[in-house]
């Protein structure tokens, strides 16, 4: 048994609070990776797991320190290092993949002198070659034009361009080890993929030792073979990753799985309760009593070690074994279909929505503008009671629709038409107030969306007061009421939002949306700014509320898995345009768009058996083509020069599916069977 | 590039334009006009009506100002209230020597107050950045006459080291100005210090706690490499504004310094010509000093443009 | 019984309250509140525990040393310098406490019209102020104080006018700050008008910053004030002020520097306490401000 590479022994790490007491961050952590080994840390918000994977660096954060325990870094102690044996090691043994590379690259220099800096730094290639040794490094994390590259500016790389330039600068010192902190977040999804199978490949061609910090499973499985979950500052399971993944000894790590949404699934996910403790906020027992299911009375008073469970297996649980047997499968809820009657809720014709105003010199003299309009052609009709689903990646238009359905930019063109036939407004000024109470919109990100100077019964005032006239003790009584409904007690009322967490602060984003009674509900990525676990709550709390009102949503979300699952009917956009809509297990299944399909191949499930399928290149579009199919430029089945030319056809098939492509609806078919098939 | 040039040199002469305007329309807005104003208690009669003549103000305003502006332009600022003196003359002196109070300042002061600012944020929170923060607030808030005249009562009275007061004449050649500059030059200084390094200062924290510097640390960069290559550049591109802003400063607080040291300035010509209500010079030196402003703000605004790699490219990609 | 209003008054004493207690906690804010407070105080009483009468002259006594009788000496009339220092700081607090609210609310209110409107209208508009700023402020004062005098009737609007014009800049950008936020784009979705957007979700987010900027308009209107005083434009003599009692003392200073030290050392500390306090104040509302120079 060789000495592992990293070495993480009974590390506590924590901070000096204004109150005088020390908190932890880490409570002794125990890791060890092996040369050519792949570890995962997993946890969500507030585990600890990025101070862990920068500790093993030496690194602690400003305000941070050790308390106890002792890194390891091929046997040198990180900690008693001094600053220039640290400069030798950091980017030279062991080297780090930031999170955000746009914010971690530095603005004012170019990516050839940071790529050389490294070279210069920590590799042995004389300063002649080091021009051509960078462009060697570009083309390795197959960046195209990596000449054109080394004179650009950070911010003139998109957000995957920047995460390669991160990993080649990486691999510029050859390193025995490589950190990785989240390294696609906030990437689409295609380029996840891509990134990933890169990071995938550099590892096992040169046998690094890798430590992959991420809060995505479906990540882990596809990179780790070994896998650490965290939890409020422990750790409270390790094993390989097919045991952790397929059958977890830990109720957390059990809850967390259960909270992923899947493709393959036809219920809900399961909601965790509660949320983790504040740092220095467990005082005896195990850190997870407050939401486990399994919780007995020696688990408040005893803290669990981490025990070795017969296979293998570390876990820090009591009952680890008691785990194994609660089944993870069919717990859920199955969503709510409700019957659609009557006119449609909302109907969508021919819509084109532009950001571009057209220049004042143009407005003079009248001209046209010839500027391609960012979201085009759009016809979606959504029954009452219909969950639809709008799914794309970042460009697609989707959040601009429901902008322009919510009236905050007025469309360029085409219609929006509401129940009873009447005609939508393009602008909230213009809209009588049946139409403003019974359109309500839920924003992304719950920390902007609330008005940090108001407390939360200001908060639902605003829409009680203006839909209803409600005032004093009506208005106190309703709030109340609408406070439960979202799962939230009475007493939240005269909070700020800052005392909330995430997940309390959408929901009483939710709760001020549903205070209207409204009819129609658009969710702009409604859980993307949250936990996976409370994701799952908050998605049942949709499907709660939309069973006791019938309201129909309009559901937009980068996640395919949360968003077939959600939803009745799914709409796919591409560069503003419409690729395909139909029932949801209808446009998950072959045939697919082949966007859809680009998709779908490259979701990656927190499944080690399963693996993404890379069909398109990851070219970033910074305009939707003038003419055309608007995939003309990466489709994999693209015919011809047809393509570039003429808009495609739609094809209607049964039960209101519809593909648009060049291709006919057989020959996808069959082709994409195929596909699966290989 | 060039267009950005162009587009930013006229926007500034608009801003002049504005500029001349609001200072025109401003004097024709009080009470009276240039002649009431000067001749005050005689301002009747003959003397009334030769200064009338003199100054052209039987005219209609707007021909006034086309004519004003016109000339001004060219160089010419028109004749002073008492219709002898060409005001181009008289300003010209007193214009070199405030610039070179200023440019003297602005060269002790400049890499004075960016060093030290660099110095107080990266050594934070340690003795020197205290001494030297809780001195800039002092330096900050005192107005410049309260220090003009403490360093008076230090430097010229008790330790006799430096004179208190300028005596040269208004003509004199520049060097001429030696010694006596230096009072005047040091509270200048004292003062703008004070501004730039409070700014570069937390210009230099906020850039150091990032992330760029986090992850240039953890690729093993020598720290002083990351403070001269990553961190500075990114953490003095504010600074060029600020010193901007505080040459447009100097421009005003040069006044009460002139007249503290009675120093032969556009400052003290300006508060002279006010108290003899000369509003023809109080017009010419009010739309230098716009100008000189403008021109400054010009240059600060192209020179952060070079310096900022973000706005260098913004034109050059269609978002 | 109706908790939510009952909550919303007591929700504005309370932070008040808060806040108080943060800038209190801070070294910066203690001290600064501290000497702000006490020359307020001062201000007030001073009239009543001063040993003589700030105008009464005494040829005999012309700029004689300080001693039991005249704790900081007389000045070149035989004046008693210790009563004219209590007494220095009335006029300017007057003018300058009256002014910077003025200023505040009038800048504040043009900055959140022209920041809300914006477009072409804004555009001009700051090209407008930026040139009125490009002007040096003691040459637009001192223009308006020479054609109409010096009383606080001028100096009071006059203050108010020019120190209000570099508010509108700043009430400005936190208004865009504030408007590109969701919560404002929920309430307009959701069909507020304009004015009650203003009122509920603007006003009270961009408050903060004015405050912050309403100290340190103040300390800059002290300072420009007592300028004044001293070039001569500002009080008119006899009245007690400190920027007028360091130029007549100034001629002095040689052989009798007390009539200088006393002003000088009221005046800065006053000075030095709203700076810090205002300090101490960003720091307790979580702003971030950029160092500018004075106006």
């Amino acid at each position: 048994m060789t000495t592992p590479i990293i070495d993480v022994k009974d590390i506590s790490v924590g901070f000096t609070a204004k109150s005088g007491a020390t908190l932890p961050i880490l409570r002794n952590i125990d890791l060890t990776v092996s040369e050519g080994e792949s570890v995962g840390i997993v946890g969500e918000s507030g585990s600890g797991k990025s101070t862990l994977a920068l500790a093993a660096m030496g690194f602690l954060k400003r305000g941070l320190r050790l308390l106890d325990g002792s890194v390891a870094f091929r046997g040198k102690d990180m900690f008693s290092l001094t600053r220039t044996e640290l400069e030798k090691i950091r980017g030279g043994e062991i080297a780090l993949i930031p999170q955000n590379s746009g914010q971690s690259l530095t603005p004012t220099m170019r990516i050839g002198a940071q790529l050389i800096e490294a070279l210069r730094l920590h590799s042995s290639v004389p300063a002649s070659e080091h021009v051509t040794k960078a462009i060697e490094l570009l083309g390795q994390v197959r960046l195209p034009d990596p000449k054109a590259i080394l004179s650009r500016f950070p911010h003139e790389l998109s957000g995957g361009q920047q995460q390669r330039v991160a990993v080649a600068m990486a691999l510029a010192g050859e390193p025995h080890a490589l950190l990785l902190d989240e390294p696609t977040t906030g990437l689409d999804v295609t380029t996840q993929a891509h990134i990933l199978e890169l990071l995938r490949d550099i590892a096992h061609e040169r046998n690094m030792a890798m430590v992959y910090v991420s809060h995505d499973l479906g990540a882990i499985a596809r990179v780790c073979d070994r896998v650490v979950v965290m939890y409020a500052g422990e750790v409270v399971l390790e094993g390989t990753t097919r045991q952790v993944l397929k059958n977890p000894a830990h109720p957390y790590a059990r809850g967390l799985l259960a909270s992923i949404p899947r493709l393959a699934d036809h219920h809900l996910p399961l909601a965790l309760d509660g949320r983790p403790p504040v740092p220095g906020g467990v005082a005896a027992g195990c850190s997870f009593v407050d939401r486990c299911a399994l919780v007995k009375h020696r688990c408040r008073v005893e803290r669990p070690g981490l025990a070795a469970l017969p296979d293998g297996e570390l876990a820090r649980c009591f009952y680890a074994d008691k785990t194994a047997e609660v089944s993870l499968a069919g717990l859920g809820v199955v969503p709510v279909e409700l019957e659609s009657r009557g006119t449609p809720a909302l109907q969508l014709d021919a819509l084109s929505i532009s950001y571009h105003q057209p220049g004042l010199l143009n407005k003079l003299l009248g001209r046209a503008e010839t500027r391609v309009a960012t979201v085009d052609d759009i016809d979606i009709t959504v029954c009452r009671g219909e969950t639809l689903g709008l799914v794309g990646e970042s460009g697609s238009g989707k959040s601009t629709i429901l902008k322009s359905v919510a009236g905050l930019l007025p469309p360029a063109g085409g219609k929006m038409t509401v129940a009873g036939g009447k005609t939508l407004a393009p602008v909230v000024d213009n809209r009588p107030p049946d139409h403003l109470r019974s359109i309500q919109l839920i924003f992304q990100n719950p920390d902007d969306s609330l008005n940090p100077r108001q407390t939360i019964a200001e908060i639902l005032e605003q829409p009680l007061r203006l839909y209803f006239g409600l005032t004093g003790q009506d208005l106190y009584d309703r709030s109340v009421e609408i406070l439960n409904r979202v799962r939230l007690g009475g007493h939240y009322l005269d909070r700020l939002p800052s005392q909330l967490s995430g997940g309390e602060k959408q929901r009483v984003a939710i709760a001020r949306a549903f205070a209207a009674d409204p009819e129609l509900v658009l969710c702009d990525e409604v859980t993307s700014a949250l936990d996976v676990s409370v994701q799952a709550a908050v998605l049942d709390l949709l499907n709660e509320l939309k069973e006791k009102h019938g309201t129909t949503y309009i559901f937009v979300s980068h996640d395919l898995a949360v968003v077939k699952v959600l939803s009745d009917r799914v709409a796919v956009l591409y560069q503003g345009r419409l690729c395909e809509i139909g029932p949801s297990n209808q446009v998950y299944a072959s045939p697919s768009h082949p966007y859809t399909e680009v998709l779908l191949g490259a979701v990656l499930e927190p499944d080690p058996d399963t693996a993404p399928t890379l069909s398109a290149d990851d070219i970033v579009e910074l305009s939707p083509p003038a003419r055309g199919c608007p995939f003309q430029r990466r489709c994999p089945r693209k015919i011809g020069s047809i393509c570039d030319s003429e808009t495609p056809p739609w094809h209607r098939l049964d039960s209101g599916h519809a593909i648009r492509c060049h291709h006919k609806i057989d020959d996808l078919a069959a082709a994409q069977v195929v596909a699966v098939v290989e | 590039m060039l267009r950005m040039l162009i587009r930013r040199l006229f926007l500034g002469a608009v801003t002049v334009a504005i500029v001349s305007l609001i200072i025109f329309s401003g004097v024709e807005l009080l009470p009276g006009d240039a002649c009431t104003a000067f001749l005050e208690r005689e301002a009747k009669g003959k003397l009334l009506e030769n200064c009338r003549e003199a100054q052209g103000l039987n005219r209609p305003a707007i021909e006034r100002y086309v004519e004003w502006a016109a000339s001004a332009v060219q160089g010419d600022l028109g004749v002073s209230a008492n219709g002898q003196k060409s005001i181009s003359e008289l300003v010209g002196d007193r214009l070199k020597n405030s610039l070179l109070l200023a440019a003297c300042s602005l060269a002790l002061g400049v890499p004075l107050s960016i060093f030290l600012g660099v110095v107080t944020g990266l050594w934070r929170d340690r003795p020197i950045d205290l001494t030297l923060s809780t001195l800039a607030i002092f330096a900050m808030t005192i107005p410049e006459f309260v220090s003009a005249t403490v360093l008076i009562l230090l430097f010229s009275i008790w330790l006799g080291w430096l004179p208190g007061i300028v005596l040269t004449p208004a003509h004199a050649p520049l060097s001429e100005f030696f010694p006596e500059i230096l009072l005047p030059v040091l509270v200048l200084t004292m003062v703008m210090t004070a501004h730039i390094l409070r700014m570069v200062r937390s210009s230099v924290i906020e850039v150091m706690a990032g992330d760029y510097v986090q992850m240039a640390t953890l690729k093993g960069v020598p720290h002083w490499r990351i403070v001269f290559r990553h961190a500075l550049p990114n953490a003095l591109l504010p600074a060029i504004n600020v010193v901007a802003l505080t040459i447009a400063w100097l421009l005003g607080g040069v006044v009460v310094i002139e007249v503290v040291f009675n120093y032969p300035g556009l400052g003290r010509m300006m508060i002279d010509s006010i108290s003899d209500r000369d509003l023809p010079v109080v017009q010419a030196i009010a739309l230098i000093v716009a100008t000189v402003y403008v021109g400054v703000n010009l240059s600060a605004d192209l020179l952060t443009m070079i310096a900022n790699p973000r706005l260098r490219t913004m034109h050059m990609r269609r978002k | 019984m109706s908790i939510v209003s009952f909550l919303d008054k007591n929700k504005h004493f309370n932070r008040i309250i808060l806040v108080l207690r943060d800038v209190m906690s801070r070294p910066s804010g203690a001290i600064g509140l501290t000497l702000v407070a006490a020359h307020l105080v001062l201000a007030l009483i001073s009239p009543l525990i001063v040993p003589y009468d700030y105008k009464a002259m005494n040829s005999a006594l012309m700029l004689s040393g300080p001693d039991s009788a005249h704790w900081l000496g007389t000045d070149h009339v035989g004046r008693d310098v210790f009563t004219r220092v209590l007494l220095g700081g009335r006029e300017a607090l007057l003018v300058t406490g009256v002014a910077t609210p003025i200023a505040v609310i009038w800048g504040g209110l043009v900055g959140i019209f022209f920041g809300l409107v914006g477009g072409r209208i804004d555009e001009v508009m700051m090209r407008v102020v930026d040139a009125f700023l490009s002007l040096p402020w003691i040459l637009k004062m001192l223009v308006l104080i020479v054609t109409f005098g010096t009383g606080i009737e001028v100096l009071i609007p006059t203050l108010a006018f020019f120190y209000g014009i570099p508010v509108i800049r700043i009430a400005r950008a936190a208004t865009h700050d504030v408007v590109a936020r969701d919560f404002v784009s929920a309430a307009r979705a959701r069909g507020h008008g304009r004015m009650s957007i203003i009122r509920r979700e603007l006003l009270p987010n961009v408050l903060d910053t004015l405050m912050v900027e309403g100290a340190m308009r103040w300390s800059w209107m002290l300072l420009a004030f007592s300028s004044l005083s001293f070039l001569g434009f500002g009080v008119s003599p006899p009245t007690p002020d400190w920027g007028l009692m360091i130029a007549d003392a100034r001629g002095f200073m040689s052989f009798a520097p007390w009539g200088v030290l006393g002003p000088v050392i009221a005046l800065s500390s006053l000075i030095i306490g709203i700076n810090l306090t205002a300090d101490a104040l960003a720091k307790a509302l979580g702003i971030d401000r950029a160092q500018k120079a004075p106006i």
